[in-house]
């Protein structure tokens, strides 16, 4: 077929004025997103990790919980691609689970600290000053304690658990989007558009959900990016100290825990326990930059 | 300013009273009575409200938080359920190797990564520059306890350069040291990253200033520029984040501790917690937050006493 075969497409006539203007504007910021290196190798990071998380059972050799005990402890081989545990376990198929489960936390844990941060921060921010003043009195003692000692005794108290490591990773999470959401909301919030939304009489529900929620949530989106390291971190470091996933489930953690255990005997289980972590963060922090850099430079500062 | 250091002082207060509110709660909520636990299960029913009136365990709860609270201000934070040891004479015990590792991993981030940020500050965009922006990156990248085991294999087990375990021998000032150099090296790396990131940032918002093209304007070298006039404004949002971030600085120190079975206060929750001995847990997060209270409080102090338009807007 030949180039010129092709029409050329027409102009849509919708798309005219402000409209076109923006739509001009976002194709280029998604180019200089596309020629971004740091970017493209964040995303590439980040398609792995889901990927991998969501394929495991494809790409695992061999079952993450089958004992080969003959061949326990054992190096890098064709048969076990990183290796075996102290109970010749597929060290390679582990890891490739625990993915799964860094993904879960990940997921949910990010998922829920966004919707909540971004209520309690509208509300801080577009509510009344005293209200303002002891959330952001509990978002700074939140945010600010050692996430690793609230876990200890949050532990002590319910006994280790998946669930536990998620509302660990919910509260301490919930603060930074609450501030940046308190942020932009005061900032909306005298507004012209919002004082003309309140004197036709809309209800304050009804400005913070249609018209401030918008405004509010974009860089939340790009914020969530960024924790997703921090909170695929939480969760591996709880599991490796024996507080997060229980064994004999994998997790990153775990792997790394039983790893350290035998670290004299085969340096390969924290080897490899410890390369999907780092890739993984190194992954969404990279992606996060490139689109705070270029959909929202504002965000840089102060951080 | 003295307007000022009243309200930051009101602050910590509250804080500090919130934890100890939230920590009294918390243990009233595990399950158990306390009475039948103390004197197992053949106690009569007259020797337990002995006991309980004598623990003041028959009163209400509020006052029994009014003692709790009490003890604490006095410096009483209870006694170790096994030994009957003094919480706070063990806790005095551990600090010190908690704080030394603290001081000794953030000094050492300073020393590298304020300079870093100011060097690629000087010539933004030169190879340098990019070099220090992908080491921060890195350095931050890799979790604390990841820096810790990858430390351990490389040095102790493949090198055996350096020890594991341990503090080192009492009063061997030569062997403590030894023991400190993988630890604080561990804890300290992901700052040098942010250290190094945060000082670029202010540092070039810095060179924009009047003050700075003056200095400019009379012919100085930009290293002098740098290091001897724009350092000293420049560093103030670095301040500000070595106190919000120190509590995650003690976080590292818990993982390094734990790793390498160092004596300190995280070892000793995290050690307590899986003994379920509560009391020196109670203890122990006491401290750290009280620590880590005074820590911010310090910083604050230091950032409105160096820049008067922060204090000017509290």
């Amino acid at each position: 077929m030949n180039p010129s075969d092709i029409p050329a497409p027409a102009p849509d006539p919708v798309r005219t004025g402000a409209a076109e203007r923006a739509y001009s504007v976002r194709r280029e910021k998604l180019i200089l997103f596309l020629r971004n290196p740091q970017g493209m190798l964040g995303l590439f990071l980040v398609i792995m990790f889901f990927a991998s998380a969501i394929f495991a059972p494809v790409f695992a050799t061999h079952d993450p919980l089958t004992m080969d005990i003959p061949n326990r402890l054992s190096g890098p081989t064709a048969d076990h691609w990183a290796g075996t545990d102290q109970l010749g376990r597929d060290t390679y198929t582990r890891v490739l689970y625990g993915g799964r489960v860094a993904l879960e936390v990940a997921a949910i844990g990010v998922s829920v600290s966004l919707v909540i941060g971004l209520v309690l921060g509208m509300v801080a921010g577009f509510g009344p000053t005293w209200l303002d003043n002891l959330l952001l009195l509990i978002f700074d003692a939140i945010r600010s304690f050692p996430t690793v000692i609230l876990a200890l005794a949050a532990v002590a108290l319910l006994g280790p658990s998946l669930k536990l490591v998620l509302a660990i990773v919910i509260v301490t999470s919930i603060p930074s989007y609450a501030r940046l959401a308190r942020t932009s909301t005061l900032a909306l919030k005298r507004t012209e558009f919002i004082l003309a939304e309140r004197s036709l009489g809309a209800s304050t529900p009804r400005i913070l959900a249609r018209h401030i929620m918008p405004n509010v949530i974009g860089p939340l989106l790009i914020l969530s990016a960024m924790d997703v390291p921090v909170v695929v971190t939480i969760e591996a470091g709880l599991s490796f100290l024996g507080l997060g996933v229980q064994p004999p489930t994998a997790s990153w953690g775990t792997v790394l825990n039983e790893g350290y255990l035998i670290i004299r005997d085969t340096p390969w289980m924290v080897i490899a326990g410890g390369i999907p972590l780092v890739l993984t963060t190194l992954g969404f922090t990279f992606l996060g930059e490139a689109l705070r850099d270029i959909f929202d430079p504002k965000l840089r500062k102060g951080r | 300013m003295w307007w000022y250091l009243l309200k930051r002082l009101a602050l910590s207060v509250v804080i500090i009273l919130l934890a100890v509110a939230a920590l009294f709660l918390m243990l009233h909520s595990i399950p158990g009575d306390p009475v039948s636990i103390a004197l197992g299960p053949r106690a009569t029913p007259e020797v337990q409200a002995a006991y309980a009136a004598k623990m003041h365990l028959d009163k209400p709860l509020y006052y029994q938080f009014l003692i709790f609270a009490g003890n604490v201000l006095q410096g009483d934070l209870g006694s170790d359920v096994f030994s009957n040891r003094s919480v706070a004479l063990t806790l005095s015990e551990q600090l010190p190797y908690t704080i030394a590792l603290a001081v000794a991993a953030l000094g050492w981030a300073a020393l590298v990564g304020i300079p870093l940020g100011c060097l690629s500050a000087i010539r933004p965009n030169s190879w340098l520059d990019r070099i220090t922006g992908i080491i921060s990156v890195g350095t931050i990248a890799v979790p604390s306890f990841l820096v810790s085991i990858w430390a351990i294999l490389l040095f102790s087990i493949t090198l055996r350069w350096l020890p594991v375990i341990g503090a080192g021998e009492e009063g061997d000032i030569l062997s403590q040291l030894r023991h400190l150099i993988l630890p604080a090296f561990a804890v300290g790396l992901g700052w040098v990253g942010y250290l190094a990131r945060m000082v670029r940032a202010s540092m070039l918002e810095v060179m924009g200033e009047n003050y700075i093209r003056s200095a400019r304007a009379f012919g100085l070298r930009p290293r002098t520029i740098v290091f001897r006039y724009a350092l000293k404004v420049a560093i103030l949002p670095t301040i500000t984040l070595i106190g919000v971030g120190f509590g995650g600085l003690l976080s590292g120190t818990v993982f390094a501790e734990i790793i390498f079975s160092r004596p300190g206060v995280g070892k000793i929750i995290y050690d307590m917690v899986l003994a379920r001995n509560f009391p020196v847990v109670q203890g122990a997060v006491l401290v750290t937050i009280a620590l880590y209270v005074v820590v911010t409080l310090i910083a604050d102090l230091m950032v409105s006493w160096l820049d008067p338009r922060v204090r000017e807007s509290l």
